[in-house]
Protein backbone atom coordinates (compact mmCIF):
# COMPACT_ATOMS: atom_id res chain seq x y z
CA UNK A 1 0.00 0.00 0.00
CA UNK A 2 1.36 3.33 -1.38
CA UNK A 3 2.07 5.98 2.05
CA UNK A 4 -0.07 8.80 2.13
CA UNK A 5 -1.12 10.93 5.13
CA UNK A 6 -4.60 12.68 5.30
CA UNK A 7 -3.09 16.15 3.83
CA UNK A 8 -4.88 18.47 1.45
CA UNK A 9 -3.86 17.73 -1.47
CA UNK A 10 -5.31 15.83 -4.20
CA UNK A 11 -8.93 16.19 -2.34
CA UNK A 12 -11.69 15.80 -4.76
CA UNK A 13 -14.46 16.73 -2.16
CA UNK A 14 -14.30 18.29 0.80
CA UNK A 15 -17.42 18.88 4.04
CA UNK A 16 -16.91 21.35 6.39
CA UNK A 17 -18.61 21.40 9.54
CA UNK A 18 -21.77 19.98 7.72
CA UNK A 19 -25.26 19.95 9.39
CA UNK A 20 -28.12 18.15 8.23
CA UNK A 21 -31.76 18.45 9.08
CA UNK A 22 -35.07 16.63 8.25
CA UNK A 23 -37.76 19.00 9.92
CA UNK A 24 -36.37 19.05 13.67
CA UNK A 25 -34.33 15.93 13.32
CA UNK A 26 -30.99 16.59 13.10
CA UNK A 27 -29.15 14.12 11.29
CA UNK A 28 -25.72 14.79 10.49
CA UNK A 29 -23.57 16.96 13.26
CA UNK A 30 -20.87 19.08 12.26
CA UNK A 31 -19.60 16.16 9.89
CA UNK A 32 -15.83 17.87 8.24
CA UNK A 33 -14.57 14.97 5.81
CA UNK A 34 -11.76 14.97 3.19
CA UNK A 35 -12.44 12.42 0.03
CA UNK A 36 -9.31 11.65 -1.88
CA UNK A 37 -9.03 11.63 -5.96
CA UNK A 38 -8.46 8.14 -7.02
CA UNK A 39 -9.26 6.40 -4.05
CA UNK A 40 -11.65 4.68 -2.71
CA UNK A 41 -13.73 5.97 0.26
CA UNK A 42 -15.99 3.87 2.36
CA UNK A 43 -18.56 4.82 4.90
CA UNK A 44 -19.23 2.36 7.52
CA UNK A 45 -22.32 2.42 10.90
CA UNK A 46 -24.95 0.93 12.02
CA UNK A 47 -28.19 1.88 10.76
CA UNK A 48 -29.71 5.87 10.82
CA UNK A 49 -25.82 6.83 11.47
CA UNK A 50 -26.03 8.82 8.80
CA UNK A 51 -23.55 7.56 6.32
CA UNK A 52 -26.48 7.48 3.37
CA UNK A 53 -27.63 10.79 4.13
CA UNK A 54 -23.97 12.33 4.24
CA UNK A 55 -23.36 10.52 0.45
CA UNK A 56 -26.45 12.42 -0.49
CA UNK A 57 -25.44 15.61 0.85
CA UNK A 58 -22.32 14.86 -1.74
CA UNK A 59 -24.45 15.18 -5.34
CA UNK A 60 -27.31 16.95 -3.42
CA UNK A 61 -29.84 14.33 -4.09
CA UNK A 62 -30.89 14.88 -0.21
CA UNK A 63 -32.85 17.86 -1.63
CA UNK A 64 -35.55 15.75 -2.98
CA UNK A 65 -36.54 14.58 0.83
CA UNK A 66 -39.48 17.71 1.58
CA UNK A 67 -37.91 19.67 4.48
CA UNK A 68 -34.35 19.20 4.47
CA UNK A 69 -31.76 21.92 5.63
CA UNK A 70 -28.46 22.08 5.49
CA UNK A 71 -25.50 23.97 6.92
CA UNK A 72 -21.66 24.05 6.49
CA UNK A 73 -19.93 23.65 3.49
CA UNK A 74 -19.24 20.88 0.59
CA UNK A 75 -17.03 21.17 -2.25
CA UNK A 76 -15.95 19.61 -5.34
CA UNK A 77 -12.44 20.63 -6.20
CA UNK A 78 -12.95 24.44 -5.86
CA UNK A 79 -16.72 24.68 -6.30
CA UNK A 80 -18.67 25.27 -2.76
CA UNK A 81 -21.90 23.27 -4.19
CA UNK A 82 -24.75 24.68 -2.73
CA UNK A 83 -24.07 27.92 -3.10
CA UNK A 84 -27.27 29.43 -5.01
CA UNK A 85 -25.80 29.86 -8.82
CA UNK A 86 -24.03 26.25 -8.37
CA UNK A 87 -26.48 24.40 -11.55
CA UNK A 88 -27.90 21.27 -10.04
CA UNK A 89 -27.92 19.47 -13.06
CA UNK A 90 -24.21 19.89 -14.26
CA UNK A 91 -23.18 19.30 -10.37
CA UNK A 92 -24.89 15.60 -10.95
CA UNK A 93 -23.28 15.64 -14.00
CA UNK A 94 -20.20 15.36 -12.08
CA UNK A 95 -20.95 13.44 -8.98
CA UNK A 96 -22.82 10.12 -10.08
CA UNK A 97 -24.66 7.55 -8.22
CA UNK A 98 -25.45 3.95 -7.74
CA UNK A 99 -28.07 2.87 -5.15
CA UNK A 100 -28.42 -0.11 -3.24
CA UNK A 101 -31.23 -1.77 -5.42
CA UNK A 102 -30.03 -1.77 -9.15
CA UNK A 103 -32.23 0.52 -10.60
CA UNK A 104 -32.17 -0.42 -14.53
CA UNK A 105 -35.08 1.75 -16.54
CA UNK A 106 -37.85 -0.60 -17.73
CA UNK A 107 -35.95 0.18 -21.11
CA UNK A 108 -33.55 -1.89 -23.23
CA UNK A 109 -29.55 -2.36 -22.26
CA UNK A 110 -28.53 0.39 -24.89
CA UNK A 111 -31.40 2.73 -23.78
CA UNK A 112 -30.31 2.71 -20.13
CA UNK A 113 -27.09 3.21 -20.87
CA UNK A 114 -27.98 5.96 -23.76
CA UNK A 115 -30.10 7.90 -21.26
CA UNK A 116 -27.78 10.23 -19.81
CA UNK A 117 -25.99 11.31 -23.08
CA UNK A 118 -29.28 11.84 -24.70
CA UNK A 119 -30.66 14.35 -21.67
CA UNK A 120 -27.52 15.83 -22.13
CA UNK A 121 -27.63 16.94 -25.73
CA UNK A 122 -26.01 14.11 -27.55
CA UNK A 123 -28.13 12.79 -30.48
CA UNK A 124 -25.44 11.50 -32.69
CA UNK A 125 -26.37 7.67 -33.13
CA UNK A 126 -22.69 6.81 -33.92
CA UNK A 127 -21.68 9.00 -30.99
CA UNK A 128 -24.21 7.31 -28.92
CA UNK A 129 -22.69 3.98 -30.10
CA UNK A 130 -19.82 4.79 -28.86
CA UNK A 131 -20.75 5.76 -24.80
CA UNK A 132 -22.54 3.06 -25.01
CA UNK A 133 -20.13 0.81 -26.19
CA UNK A 134 -16.76 2.32 -23.84
CA UNK A 135 -19.02 2.90 -20.94
CA UNK A 136 -20.52 -1.33 -21.23
CA UNK A 137 -16.50 -2.13 -21.61
CA UNK A 138 -15.73 0.36 -18.41
CA UNK A 139 -18.13 -1.56 -16.24
CA UNK A 140 -17.19 -5.26 -17.09
CA UNK A 141 -20.49 -6.33 -19.11
CA UNK A 142 -19.55 -5.89 -23.21
CA UNK A 143 -18.54 -9.16 -22.94
CA UNK A 144 -21.92 -10.60 -21.33
CA UNK A 145 -24.12 -7.67 -23.20
CA UNK A 146 -22.21 -6.70 -26.07
CA UNK A 147 -24.39 -8.67 -28.11
CA UNK A 148 -27.89 -8.34 -25.95
CA UNK A 149 -28.31 -4.87 -26.28
CA UNK A 150 -32.09 -4.56 -27.09
CA UNK A 151 -33.35 -6.87 -24.90
CA UNK A 152 -35.01 -5.58 -21.90
CA UNK A 153 -32.52 -4.36 -18.86
CA UNK A 154 -34.78 -5.75 -16.30
CA UNK A 155 -34.17 -9.56 -17.54
CA UNK A 156 -30.63 -8.92 -16.62
CA UNK A 157 -29.65 -10.69 -13.39
CA UNK A 158 -29.26 -8.35 -10.17
CA UNK A 159 -25.64 -8.55 -10.17
CA UNK A 160 -25.59 -7.56 -14.21
CA UNK A 161 -28.36 -4.44 -13.39
CA UNK A 162 -26.12 -3.39 -10.84
CA UNK A 163 -23.23 -3.20 -12.96
CA UNK A 164 -25.44 -1.81 -16.12
CA UNK A 165 -26.25 0.69 -13.43
CA UNK A 166 -22.70 1.89 -12.94
CA UNK A 167 -22.51 1.73 -17.07
CA UNK A 168 -24.89 4.46 -17.30
CA UNK A 169 -23.50 6.40 -14.76
CA UNK A 170 -20.08 6.24 -16.59
CA UNK A 171 -21.50 7.15 -19.58
CA UNK A 172 -22.01 10.67 -18.54
CA UNK A 173 -18.79 11.28 -17.60
CA UNK A 174 -18.53 11.68 -14.20
CA UNK A 175 -15.99 12.61 -11.83
CA UNK A 176 -17.01 11.10 -8.18
CA UNK A 177 -19.42 8.20 -7.79
CA UNK A 178 -21.34 7.59 -5.22
CA UNK A 179 -22.52 4.16 -4.22
CA UNK A 180 -25.23 3.61 -1.69
CA UNK A 181 -24.75 -0.10 -0.45
CA UNK A 182 -24.37 -1.47 -3.58
CA UNK A 183 -23.47 -4.96 -3.05
CA UNK A 184 -26.76 -5.57 -0.39
CA UNK A 185 -28.49 -6.76 -2.89
CA UNK A 186 -26.63 -9.30 -4.24
CA UNK A 187 -24.92 -12.93 -4.31
CA UNK A 188 -21.27 -13.37 -3.17
CA UNK A 189 -20.06 -14.08 -7.04
CA UNK A 190 -21.82 -10.87 -7.83
CA UNK A 191 -20.70 -9.07 -5.34
CA UNK A 192 -16.81 -10.33 -5.79
CA UNK A 193 -16.95 -9.08 -9.06
CA UNK A 194 -18.63 -5.59 -8.19
CA UNK A 195 -15.58 -5.30 -6.06
CA UNK A 196 -13.53 -5.88 -9.02
CA UNK A 197 -14.90 -3.36 -10.76
CA UNK A 198 -14.70 -1.21 -7.95
CA UNK A 199 -10.94 -1.27 -7.77
CA UNK A 200 -10.62 -1.17 -11.49
CA UNK A 201 -12.70 2.11 -11.59
CA UNK A 202 -10.46 3.91 -8.89
CA UNK A 203 -8.09 4.56 -11.42
CA UNK A 204 -9.99 6.87 -12.79
CA UNK A 205 -12.76 8.11 -10.67
CA UNK A 206 -12.94 9.42 -6.88
CA UNK A 207 -15.65 6.42 -5.16
CA UNK A 208 -17.30 6.97 -2.38
CA UNK A 209 -19.16 3.77 -0.92
CA UNK A 210 -21.63 3.50 1.48
CA UNK A 211 -21.15 -0.18 3.34
CA UNK A 212 -23.03 -2.47 6.03
CA UNK A 213 -19.97 -5.03 5.35
CA UNK A 214 -17.35 -4.44 6.64
CA UNK A 215 -15.26 -7.05 5.30
CA UNK A 216 -16.12 -5.31 2.27
CA UNK A 217 -15.13 -1.52 3.05
CA UNK A 218 -12.00 -3.41 4.57
CA UNK A 219 -11.60 -4.70 0.85
CA UNK A 220 -12.10 -2.35 -1.52
CA UNK A 221 -11.44 0.92 0.37
CA UNK A 222 -8.55 2.93 0.94
CA UNK A 223 -10.01 5.68 3.25
CA UNK A 224 -12.50 4.88 5.98
CA UNK A 225 -15.18 6.81 7.97
CA UNK A 226 -17.10 5.81 11.07
CA UNK A 227 -20.23 7.12 11.93
CA UNK A 228 -22.15 6.95 14.92
CA UNK A 229 -25.59 9.04 15.31
CA UNK A 230 -25.16 11.58 13.05
CA UNK A 231 -21.59 12.42 14.23
CA UNK A 232 -17.98 11.18 12.01
CA UNK A 233 -16.60 9.69 15.28
CA UNK A 234 -13.49 8.45 12.92
CA UNK A 235 -11.80 9.52 9.98
CA UNK A 236 -8.74 7.36 8.72
CA UNK A 237 -6.94 5.08 6.34
CA UNK A 238 -8.81 1.54 5.98
CA UNK A 239 -5.74 -0.32 7.26
CA UNK A 240 -5.17 2.13 10.09
CA UNK A 241 -8.84 2.29 11.23
CA UNK A 242 -9.47 -1.06 11.50
CA UNK A 243 -6.06 -2.81 13.21
CA UNK A 244 -5.72 0.15 15.28
CA UNK A 245 -9.04 2.19 15.83
CA UNK A 246 -8.06 5.82 17.91
CA UNK A 247 -11.52 5.60 19.41
CA UNK A 248 -13.02 2.95 21.23
CA UNK A 249 -16.64 3.12 19.88
CA UNK A 250 -14.94 2.50 16.15
CA UNK A 251 -13.62 -0.18 18.29
CA UNK A 252 -16.35 -1.58 19.66
CA UNK A 253 -18.97 -1.40 16.07
CA UNK A 254 -15.58 -3.11 14.16
CA UNK A 255 -15.43 -5.95 16.68
CA UNK A 256 -18.67 -6.21 16.62
CA UNK A 257 -19.81 -5.28 19.80
CA UNK A 258 -22.72 -3.38 18.64
CA UNK A 259 -24.86 -2.06 15.38
CA UNK B 1 -48.55 -28.16 25.74
CA UNK B 2 -50.55 -26.42 23.09
CA UNK B 3 -52.57 -28.54 20.76
CA UNK B 4 -51.39 -28.91 17.62
CA UNK B 5 -54.39 -29.02 15.85
CA UNK B 6 -56.58 -26.11 16.45
CA UNK B 7 -59.89 -27.04 18.49
CA UNK B 8 -62.51 -28.92 16.69
CA UNK B 9 -65.37 -25.74 17.29
CA UNK B 10 -62.45 -23.75 15.89
CA UNK B 11 -61.87 -26.14 13.03
CA UNK B 12 -65.76 -26.22 12.16
CA UNK B 13 -66.28 -22.07 12.43
CA UNK B 14 -63.39 -21.65 10.02
CA UNK B 15 -64.81 -24.44 7.58
CA UNK B 16 -68.51 -22.71 7.34
CA UNK B 17 -66.54 -19.60 6.59
CA UNK B 18 -64.98 -20.97 3.74
CA UNK B 19 -68.37 -22.44 2.64
CA UNK B 20 -69.62 -19.02 3.25
CA UNK B 21 -67.35 -17.50 0.79
CA UNK B 22 -67.62 -20.05 -2.03
CA UNK B 23 -71.48 -19.74 -1.64
CA UNK B 24 -70.64 -15.94 -2.53
CA UNK B 25 -68.84 -16.62 -5.17
CA UNK B 26 -70.81 -18.94 -6.77
CA UNK B 27 -73.73 -16.71 -6.49
CA UNK B 28 -71.58 -14.25 -8.05
CA UNK B 29 -70.76 -16.27 -11.20
CA UNK B 30 -74.32 -17.54 -11.10
CA UNK B 31 -75.72 -14.04 -11.81
CA UNK B 32 -73.19 -12.82 -14.31
CA UNK B 33 -73.97 -16.35 -16.00
CA UNK B 34 -77.50 -15.58 -16.07
CA UNK B 35 -77.48 -11.95 -17.15
CA UNK B 36 -75.10 -12.92 -20.05
CA UNK B 37 -77.51 -16.49 -21.20
CA UNK B 38 -80.39 -13.82 -21.10
CA UNK B 39 -79.08 -11.24 -23.31
CA UNK B 40 -78.02 -13.55 -25.54
CA UNK B 41 -81.05 -15.92 -25.57
CA UNK B 42 -83.06 -12.99 -26.09
CA UNK B 43 -80.62 -10.65 -28.98
CA UNK B 44 -79.12 -13.51 -31.10
CA UNK B 45 -81.73 -15.30 -32.84
CA UNK B 46 -82.77 -11.86 -34.10
CA UNK B 47 -79.01 -10.93 -35.10
CA UNK B 48 -78.58 -14.34 -37.02
CA UNK B 49 -82.08 -13.51 -39.06
CA UNK B 50 -81.13 -10.32 -39.95
CA UNK B 51 -77.20 -10.92 -40.40
CA UNK B 52 -74.61 -9.49 -38.40
CA UNK B 53 -73.40 -7.05 -40.90
CA UNK B 54 -76.54 -5.86 -42.02
CA UNK B 55 -77.79 -5.34 -38.56
CA UNK B 56 -74.38 -2.80 -37.38
CA UNK B 57 -73.69 -1.12 -40.90
CA UNK B 58 -77.08 -0.56 -42.09
CA UNK B 59 -78.45 2.62 -40.85
CA UNK B 60 -82.36 2.17 -41.71
CA UNK B 61 -84.21 1.64 -37.82
CA UNK B 62 -88.00 1.57 -38.22
CA UNK B 63 -88.07 -0.91 -35.75
CA UNK B 64 -92.12 -0.66 -36.03
CA UNK B 65 -92.11 -1.82 -40.14
CA UNK B 66 -89.25 -4.41 -39.14
CA UNK B 67 -86.13 -2.37 -40.25
CA UNK B 68 -83.45 -3.26 -37.97
CA UNK B 69 -80.69 -0.95 -38.50
CA UNK B 70 -78.54 0.45 -35.72
CA UNK B 71 -75.84 1.70 -38.27
CA UNK B 72 -76.93 4.76 -36.97
CA UNK B 73 -76.67 4.37 -32.94
CA UNK B 74 -73.36 2.48 -33.78
CA UNK B 75 -72.21 5.83 -35.39
CA UNK B 76 -73.47 7.58 -32.37
CA UNK B 77 -72.01 6.03 -29.71
CA UNK B 78 -68.80 5.90 -31.41
CA UNK B 79 -68.56 9.72 -32.11
CA UNK B 80 -69.93 11.17 -28.63
CA UNK B 81 -67.44 8.29 -27.18
CA UNK B 82 -64.24 9.50 -29.46
CA UNK B 83 -65.18 13.64 -28.78
CA UNK B 84 -64.88 12.87 -25.49
CA UNK B 85 -61.56 11.01 -25.22
CA UNK B 86 -60.16 13.74 -27.33
CA UNK B 87 -60.40 16.55 -24.69
CA UNK B 88 -61.24 14.30 -21.55
CA UNK B 89 -58.05 11.63 -22.05
CA UNK B 90 -55.01 14.64 -22.42
CA UNK B 91 -56.44 16.50 -19.52
CA UNK B 92 -57.03 13.81 -16.95
CA UNK B 93 -53.28 12.37 -17.86
CA UNK B 94 -51.86 15.75 -17.60
CA UNK B 95 -54.12 16.43 -14.08
CA UNK B 96 -53.06 12.70 -13.24
CA UNK B 97 -49.02 13.73 -13.77
CA UNK B 98 -49.76 17.24 -11.51
CA UNK B 99 -51.27 15.22 -8.97
CA UNK B 100 -48.65 12.48 -8.63
CA UNK B 101 -45.29 14.47 -9.37
CA UNK B 102 -45.41 18.13 -9.64
CA UNK B 103 -48.30 19.77 -7.10
CA UNK B 104 -47.02 20.02 -3.35
CA UNK B 105 -48.60 17.06 -1.03
CA UNK B 106 -51.61 19.13 0.17
CA UNK B 107 -52.50 20.44 -3.09
CA UNK B 108 -52.09 16.88 -4.59
CA UNK B 109 -54.82 15.73 -1.59
CA UNK B 110 -57.14 18.46 -2.49
CA UNK B 111 -57.34 17.29 -6.07
CA UNK B 112 -57.84 14.10 -5.31
CA UNK B 113 -60.32 14.83 -3.02
CA UNK B 114 -62.08 16.68 -5.88
CA UNK B 115 -61.92 13.87 -8.32
CA UNK B 116 -63.51 11.77 -5.49
CA UNK B 117 -66.33 13.97 -5.65
CA UNK B 118 -66.18 14.42 -9.65
CA UNK B 119 -66.89 10.43 -9.42
CA UNK B 120 -69.73 10.04 -6.78
CA UNK B 121 -71.88 12.59 -8.47
CA UNK B 122 -75.06 10.67 -9.89
CA UNK B 123 -75.27 10.25 -14.15
CA UNK B 124 -78.72 12.08 -13.49
CA UNK B 125 -77.02 15.29 -12.09
CA UNK B 126 -74.79 15.22 -14.70
CA UNK B 127 -77.32 15.35 -17.21
CA UNK B 128 -79.59 17.31 -15.80
CA UNK B 129 -76.59 20.72 -15.77
CA UNK B 130 -75.84 19.50 -19.44
CA UNK B 131 -79.45 20.33 -20.20
CA UNK B 132 -79.40 23.26 -18.45
CA UNK B 133 -75.91 25.12 -18.94
CA UNK B 134 -73.74 23.24 -21.65
CA UNK B 135 -77.08 22.48 -24.18
CA UNK B 136 -78.65 26.59 -24.01
CA UNK B 137 -74.61 27.73 -24.50
CA UNK B 138 -74.23 25.73 -27.42
CA UNK B 139 -77.59 26.90 -28.96
CA UNK B 140 -76.56 30.62 -28.23
CA UNK B 141 -73.24 30.60 -29.56
CA UNK B 142 -72.85 27.67 -31.83
CA UNK B 143 -75.52 27.27 -33.26
CA UNK B 144 -78.19 24.32 -34.18
CA UNK B 145 -81.04 23.61 -31.00
CA UNK B 146 -77.90 22.74 -28.48
CA UNK B 147 -78.73 18.93 -27.93
CA UNK B 148 -75.85 17.74 -30.04
CA UNK B 149 -73.05 15.26 -30.14
CA UNK B 150 -71.09 18.13 -28.64
CA UNK B 151 -72.94 18.34 -25.74
CA UNK B 152 -72.98 14.61 -25.02
CA UNK B 153 -69.02 14.87 -25.33
CA UNK B 154 -68.48 17.38 -23.05
CA UNK B 155 -71.08 16.12 -19.72
CA UNK B 156 -69.42 12.34 -21.08
CA UNK B 157 -65.79 13.86 -21.05
CA UNK B 158 -65.95 15.11 -17.87
CA UNK B 159 -67.92 11.94 -16.38
CA UNK B 160 -64.68 9.74 -17.35
CA UNK B 161 -62.12 12.38 -16.27
CA UNK B 162 -62.00 10.53 -12.33
CA UNK B 163 -61.49 7.12 -14.06
CA UNK B 164 -58.56 8.47 -16.53
CA UNK B 165 -56.76 10.43 -13.39
CA UNK B 166 -57.14 8.32 -10.78
CA UNK B 167 -55.92 4.92 -12.74
CA UNK B 168 -53.36 6.89 -14.48
CA UNK B 169 -52.04 9.11 -11.26
CA UNK B 170 -52.45 5.36 -9.34
CA UNK B 171 -49.61 3.91 -12.35
CA UNK B 172 -47.73 6.96 -11.73
CA UNK B 173 -47.08 6.59 -8.32
CA UNK B 174 -46.77 3.40 -8.51
CA UNK B 175 -43.24 3.78 -10.59
CA UNK B 176 -40.72 3.02 -7.87
CA UNK B 177 -38.40 5.74 -6.54
CA UNK B 178 -35.34 4.47 -8.01
CA UNK B 179 -36.24 4.94 -11.51
CA UNK B 180 -36.97 8.99 -10.28
CA UNK B 181 -33.87 9.22 -8.05
CA UNK B 182 -31.50 7.28 -10.81
CA UNK B 183 -32.47 9.62 -13.40
CA UNK B 184 -32.52 12.70 -11.23
CA UNK B 185 -28.58 11.07 -10.14
CA UNK B 186 -28.14 11.05 -13.89
CA UNK B 187 -28.33 15.09 -14.32
CA UNK B 188 -31.94 15.01 -15.54
CA UNK B 189 -34.51 17.62 -14.74
CA UNK B 190 -37.48 16.60 -13.59
CA UNK B 191 -39.34 17.37 -16.27
CA UNK B 192 -37.06 15.14 -18.68
CA UNK B 193 -37.17 12.62 -15.61
CA UNK B 194 -41.26 12.40 -15.90
CA UNK B 195 -41.47 12.55 -19.61
CA UNK B 196 -38.52 9.82 -20.11
CA UNK B 197 -38.24 7.44 -17.21
CA UNK B 198 -41.77 7.66 -15.35
CA UNK B 199 -44.52 8.03 -18.35
CA UNK B 200 -42.76 5.67 -19.87
CA UNK B 201 -42.57 3.34 -17.01
CA UNK B 202 -46.45 3.67 -16.36
CA UNK B 203 -47.63 3.33 -19.72
CA UNK B 204 -49.83 0.35 -19.40
CA UNK B 205 -51.51 1.52 -16.33
CA UNK B 206 -51.95 4.95 -18.57
CA UNK B 207 -52.85 2.57 -21.26
CA UNK B 208 -55.40 1.14 -19.02
CA UNK B 209 -57.06 4.30 -17.82
CA UNK B 210 -57.50 5.22 -21.43
CA UNK B 211 -59.60 2.31 -22.05
CA UNK B 212 -61.79 1.88 -19.09
CA UNK B 213 -62.31 5.33 -19.64
CA UNK B 214 -63.61 4.53 -23.16
CA UNK B 215 -65.90 1.52 -21.32
CA UNK B 216 -67.15 3.87 -19.21
CA UNK B 217 -68.29 6.33 -21.91
CA UNK B 218 -69.68 4.05 -23.86
CA UNK B 219 -71.98 2.61 -21.63
CA UNK B 220 -72.73 5.76 -19.81
CA UNK B 221 -76.57 5.62 -20.64
CA UNK B 222 -78.60 8.49 -18.91
CA UNK B 223 -76.69 11.63 -18.96
CA UNK B 224 -76.25 11.40 -23.01
CA UNK B 225 -80.03 10.39 -23.18
CA UNK B 226 -80.42 14.36 -21.28
CA UNK B 227 -77.61 15.93 -23.76
CA UNK B 228 -78.05 14.18 -27.26
CA UNK B 229 -81.39 14.82 -29.04
CA UNK B 230 -81.50 11.23 -29.55
CA UNK B 231 -82.58 11.28 -33.12
CA UNK B 232 -81.77 8.32 -34.96
CA UNK B 233 -79.28 9.69 -37.88
CA UNK B 234 -75.86 9.51 -38.65
CA UNK B 235 -74.68 13.04 -37.32
CA UNK B 236 -73.21 15.42 -40.08
CA UNK B 237 -71.68 17.90 -37.24
CA UNK B 238 -70.73 17.37 -33.80
CA UNK B 239 -73.29 20.49 -33.63
CA UNK B 240 -76.41 17.89 -34.71
CA UNK B 241 -78.10 15.26 -32.56
CA UNK B 242 -77.29 11.95 -32.21
CA UNK B 243 -78.60 8.73 -30.35
CA UNK B 244 -76.08 6.18 -28.97
CA UNK B 245 -76.91 2.49 -28.99
CA UNK B 246 -77.35 2.70 -24.87
CA UNK B 247 -79.94 6.17 -25.94
CA UNK B 248 -82.10 3.31 -28.08
CA UNK B 249 -82.50 1.02 -25.42
CA UNK B 250 -83.64 3.02 -22.70
CA UNK B 251 -86.02 4.79 -24.71
CA UNK B 252 -87.50 2.15 -26.64
CA UNK B 253 -87.23 -0.45 -24.22
CA UNK B 254 -90.77 0.77 -22.88
CA UNK B 255 -93.03 -0.16 -25.20
CA UNK B 256 -90.80 -2.83 -27.18
CA UNK B 257 -92.09 -6.05 -27.86
CA UNK B 258 -91.58 -8.90 -30.27
CA UNK B 259 -88.86 -8.67 -32.80
CA UNK B 260 -88.59 -4.95 -31.48
CA UNK B 261 -87.55 -6.01 -28.36
CA UNK B 262 -84.90 -8.87 -29.44
CA UNK B 263 -83.52 -5.73 -31.77
CA UNK B 264 -82.88 -3.97 -28.76
CA UNK B 265 -81.67 -6.99 -26.73
CA UNK B 266 -79.57 -7.47 -30.04
CA UNK B 267 -78.17 -3.95 -29.76
CA UNK B 268 -77.04 -5.00 -25.98
CA UNK B 269 -75.61 -8.29 -27.30
CA UNK B 270 -72.94 -5.45 -29.52
CA UNK B 271 -72.38 -3.43 -26.57
CA UNK B 272 -71.89 -6.45 -24.44
CA UNK B 273 -68.99 -7.78 -26.73
CA UNK B 274 -67.66 -4.05 -27.08
CA UNK B 275 -67.27 -3.45 -23.65
CA UNK B 276 -65.82 -7.47 -23.03
CA UNK B 277 -63.22 -6.52 -26.00
CA UNK B 278 -62.27 -3.37 -24.72
CA UNK B 279 -61.71 -4.86 -21.14
CA UNK B 280 -59.26 -8.10 -23.09
CA UNK B 281 -57.65 -5.08 -24.82
CA UNK B 282 -57.00 -3.48 -21.18
CA UNK B 283 -55.56 -7.40 -20.01
CA UNK B 284 -53.43 -7.57 -23.37
CA UNK B 285 -51.89 -3.91 -23.29
CA UNK B 286 -50.94 -5.11 -18.99
CA UNK B 287 -49.25 -8.43 -20.40
CA UNK B 288 -47.67 -6.95 -22.78
CA UNK B 289 -46.11 -3.81 -20.56
CA UNK B 290 -45.15 -6.24 -17.78
CA UNK B 291 -43.42 -8.86 -20.86
CA UNK B 292 -41.19 -5.48 -21.85
CA UNK B 293 -39.93 -4.30 -18.65
CA UNK B 294 -39.34 -8.37 -18.14
CA UNK B 295 -40.92 -9.27 -15.24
Amino acid sequence: MESVTLTSDNMKMRTLGLEVFYQDFQALHGVSMEIKANHVTALIGPSGCGKSTFLRTLNRLNELIEGTTIQGQVYLDDLSIYEKEVDVVALRKRVGMVFQKPSVFPMSVYENVAYGPRIHGIKDKSKLDEIVEKSLRDANLWEEMGSRLNSPAARMSGGQQQRLVIARVLAVGPEVILMDEPASALDPISTSKLEELIAELKKNYTIVIVTHNMQQAARVSDYTGFFLNGHLIEFNRTKELFVNPANQKTEDYITGRFG
Amino acid sequence: MQPVQPKTSQRRGESAIEKLLVLSAAIFIIVIALITIFIFSRGLPLLFEIGLGDFIFNYDWRPTKGAFGIGAMVAGSLAVTLSAMVWAVPLGICTAILMAEIAPPQMGRLLGNMVELLAGIPSVVYGFVGLVLVVPFIREYLGGNGLSVLAGAIILGIMILPTVINISRDSIMAVPKEYKEGSLALGATHYQTIFRVIIPAARSGIITAVVLGMGRAIGETMAVVMVTGNAAIIPGSILEPVRTMTSNIVLEMGYAAGDHQAALFATGVVLFVFIVALNMMVNIAAKAGAARDGK
